[in-house]
């Protein structure tokens, strides 16, 4: 390491702030255009499903106890029960699995 | 709509809970990965606090170690958050139009995969204070984790760090599957995106594109062809 660490952090910091904060505040008025609209209505939909899947397999200690995570997840959602009680049964199926399993 | 911004923040706190959880562990093992990589706790925890971003501070790790240059380590925090910049556009038509300006600056600290996703789901305008409540609780949790993998890298039993590895992508299903029940629109795109990100993790080639960038590429190509093919009519518009 030789860069000053904490220009770096700095560096970083003020991207990851101005990606962020640029497009919240530029865009002030409501965008009229029906297909900008429908585009940024699907956005996080295809964002979170591409993050979701295959990624979980790889989350946790066997691909198998990571989808027991996924498969619970998507049953219980299906079923629409809450945030916190799906994100907890999800982690009890891997935990569970995963005595059986390693 | 009127809200209470109490009300809306202590629901955000609520919500952020597996946030939190989540984050609680994934920066806990970036955390132990900052201090192998030669930083010190301070370091570690001063970059979690100041990004609250996963894959960009990861990344950030390599680029550090190898002495990169601060052009190199700029761009790659631009290229693997650059999907903050949609989900920033998402949300600038979402936040309720009533709340002061200012909201946004401090709003915009907090857009993160999982606080993006649980505010643009929230049914109505979307107030700041929700928000608010959301990073109330990730914030600490993200801090918290790289300060306690860095200090102790080994207090969880790895057992406890695996099934909490799932908490994040578990709750991204239940963001995203709900609304898709009702919607067959949704479901198939949901399918499709899912069935691509397969494609460009193991595909040849397609697997060389890095994790941050596949996101982008597969939001853009999928979303505007889904808003091409099926225009999203007024009143189910957000």
């Amino acid at each position: 390491m030789s860069g000053n660490v904490y220009v770096y952090i700095l560096v970083m910091a003020l991207v990851t702030y101005l990606i962020r904060m640029l497009p919240l505040t530029l865009i002030r008025e409501r965008i009229k255009s029906t297909f900008i609209k429908s585009f940024l209505y699907y956005v996080p939909y295809v964002t979170l499903a591409v993050m979701t899947f295959p990624a979980i397999l790889s989350a946790t200690s066997s691909p198998w106890s990571g989808l027991a995570g996924f498969l619970t997840a998507a049953v219980l959602s299906y079923k629409g029960k809450g945030l916190i009680f799906v994100s907890l049964c999800a982690c009890g199926a891997v935990f569970l699995l995963e005595l059986a399993l390693v | 709509m009127k809200s209470d911004p109490f009300r809306e923040w202590v629901r955000g706190c609520k919500n952020g809970i597996p946030i939190g959880l989540g984050y609680l562990a994934v920066s806990f093992s970036f955390g132990i990965l900052a201090l192998r990589s030669g930083l010190t706790v301070g370091q570690s925890v001063l970059i979690s606090a100041l990004n609250l971003t996963s894959a960009g501070q990861f990344a950030s790790l390599s680029v550090i170690a190898a002495s990169g240059s601060y052009i190199e380590l700029a761009l790659s925090q631009l290229i693997i958050n650059l999907r903050y910049c949609l989900m920033s556009a998402s949300l600038s038509q979402k936040v309720d139009r009533a709340a002061p300006f200012f909201h946004r600056f401090f709003m915009a600290f907090g857009v993160t995969d999982e606080i993006f996703a649980l505010s643009v789901s929230t049914h109505g305008a979307l107030s700041p204070y929700y928000t608010y409540g959301q990073m109330t609780v990730a914030i600490p949790g993200w801090t918290l984790g790289t300060l306690l993998g860095a200090v102790a890298g080994n207090v969880l039993p790895p057992r406890v760090l695996s099934a909490l590895g799932v908490a994040l992508y578990a709750m991204f299903c239940a963001i995203i599957i709900p609304p898709a029940r009702k919607n067959k629109v949704l479901a198939v795109i949901i399918l499709c995106a899912m069935g691509a990100s397969v494609a460009f993790t193991f595909a040849p080639l397609l697997k060389d594109i890095s994790s941050g960038t596949r996101v982008i590429i597969l939001t853009v190509a999928i979303a505007a062809l889904a808003a091409w093919l099926r225009p999203v009519k007024e009143e189910d518009a957000p």
